[in-house]
């Protein structure tokens, strides 16, 4: 039942998840940050079975850290994308896979172009302009899919955003207690209250 | 390149389902056995049926209700004491808080085994922490060492839904840490069969700048509340207090004299025709 959904203009990506974590019918916590910071410029937030969202999410953050410590330099978002599917490809064939989905976003700090990667549990990559993960890609793919433009500005995909929320607080049964925002650009990640967009 | 980053890393293309986990690796010369065979998860489970208890031939004792919430003066930890095996009461003295150190405090919900052996073996760990390292493992630390531990263990059958509390460095500290490998933190959680009626009672009651007094009255009233509704929640309320000292353990008090506590009007008399009596005064 979890929201998560993202969209990318040209020099920046916001990323959106909500942030309940439940048990069966139980909510057991209204502020959980699904997003994961891989390094200053990209992003993932993932969602999935419990308990594989965070091994696997911290072993990502462990090994892309690693990557800057022993070279130094960042990897790049496309970079950072393929690493993340090629490990989870190889979890895919292993006795107990990992069931995580999940979005990668990012800024490329040399050509200063963003990017948004959707990941699945079965280890497939798209680029991609927008997506979104969980039910609520049901009612969130039709808004952007309608609303989206290249080159939109940041104003304008807020709007799309608030325009996303609109549809899941009116249409979608799940009421989420709140929603994380978060927009990647050059000058790094910044949080976004709902009330700020 | 680096040295000491090298030797913490395996370069060559090992098994993944080895390297994914191999960071929490079981100290020397403890070891649990795995059932022998190609998969020894697939083999577990087909014997073991946490969910509905039919004919799966390892049954699981659990029905519960545990909560614990942090407040200004530490954090509260309460449950209930009965064991159920299927509708059958197994036993109503169970002690479901298990003392990692004078600091720690684990709660169990779920298999009863599961929680005692492995909140054991977090015991054991704590203390080899302390003596590596001459001070107190956080509380953080202290759940993600378990969490990683059934970590290892997942979709093999253990089924434990816990929470640890204490108190370290940086004041009371609260984790929920269950066998799907999910670690969360929080102000208040409550797990179990019982927990919808004892978090209906917290979260309309809870502040955090409670005193100890109060913070008692409402854990023992959630928990008389769920075992009034939940078959499988029953006994005994027993209540710890963590504050920067260590941990409290205060009286049992039966949840069957809680009854006539909270209910003043209703009487427990001899008579055979009506063995209890409303107080029409009351």
């Amino acid at each position: 039942m979890d929201a998560l959904f993202a969209i990318a203009g040209r020099d920046f990506v916001i990323s959106v998840s909500d942030t309940s974590n439940a048990r069966s019918i139980v909510r057991m916590k209204k502020n959980y940050d699904k997003t994961y910071k891989l390094s200053s410029h990209t992003l993932m937030s993932a969602c999935g079975e419990s308990g594989d969202i965070a091994n696997f999410a911290e072993y990502i953050q462990g090994n892309v850290r690693l990557y800057s410590v022993r070279n130094s330099q960042d990897l790049s978002p496309s970079e950072t994308a393929n690493f993340i599917r090629n490990e989870l490809a190889s979890s895919l064939r292993s006795r107990n896979p990992y069931n995580v989905n999940m979005l990668v976003a990012g800024v490329d700090r040399n050509t200063g172009e963003s990017s948004l990667y959707r990941i699945d549990y079965l280890a497939a990559m798209s680029k991609v302009p927008f997506a979104a993960h969980g039910y609520c890609a049901h009612f969130v793919y039709s808004v952007m899919d309608h609303e989206y433009k290249e080159d939109i500005t940041l104003e304008q995909g807020f709007a799309i955003v608030k325009n996303c929320l609109k549809v899941l607080k009116e249409r979608f049964i799940v009421d989420f207690p709140g929603f994380t925002i978060k927009v990647i650009s050059s000058s790094g990640i910044r949080e976004y209250s709902t009330d700020d967009i | 390149m680096n040295r000491f980053v090298e030797q913490l890393t395996k370069t060559d293309g090992a098994d993944l389902g080895e390297s994914f986990t191999g960071a929490s690796s079981m100290p020397a010369g403890l070891h649990f056995e795995l059932a022998a065979g190609d998969n020894p998860a697939s083999f577990t489970q087909q014997y073991t049926d946490v969910a509905s208890e039919k004919d799966a031939r390892i049954k699981i004792a659990h029905g519960t209700t545990t909560l614990a919430f942090k407040f200004r003066e530490g954090v509260l930890v309460a449950t209930d004491s009965r064991a159920t095996m299927g509708n059958i009461i197994s036993s109503q003295s169970v002690k479901k808080v298990i003392e990692i150190n004078p600091y720690l405090l684990g709660t169990m919900a779920g298999g009863a085994a599961d929680c005692s052996f492995w909140e054991r073996v977090l015991g054991m760990e704590c203390r080899l922490y302390e003596l590596r390292n001459k001070k107190r493992i956080s509380v953080a630390a202290a759940s993600k060492l378990l969490a990683n531990l059934v970590y290892r263990y997942k979709g093999m059958g253990l089924s434990m839904g816990t929470m640890v509390a204490g108190w370290d460095d940086k004041g009371p500290g609260l984790y929920y840490v269950d066998s799907d490998g999910e670690r969360l933190t929080n102000d208040l959680f409550s797990v179990g069969s019982g927990s919808t009626f004892a978090y209906g009672v917290l979260d309309s009651h809870y502040r955090y700048d409670m005193t100890v007094d109060e913070a008692k009255d409402l854990a023992r009233k959630a928990i008389y509340h769920a075992t009034h509704r939940d078959a499988y929640s029953g006994g005994v309320v027993r209540m710890y207090w963590v504050n920067e000292n260590g941990w409290v353990a205060y009286p049992l008090e039966d949840v069957g004299e809680l009854y006539y506590q909270y209910h003043p009007e209703i009487q427990l008399t001899n008579s055979t025709e009506s063995p209890l009596r409303v107080n029409a005064s009351a």
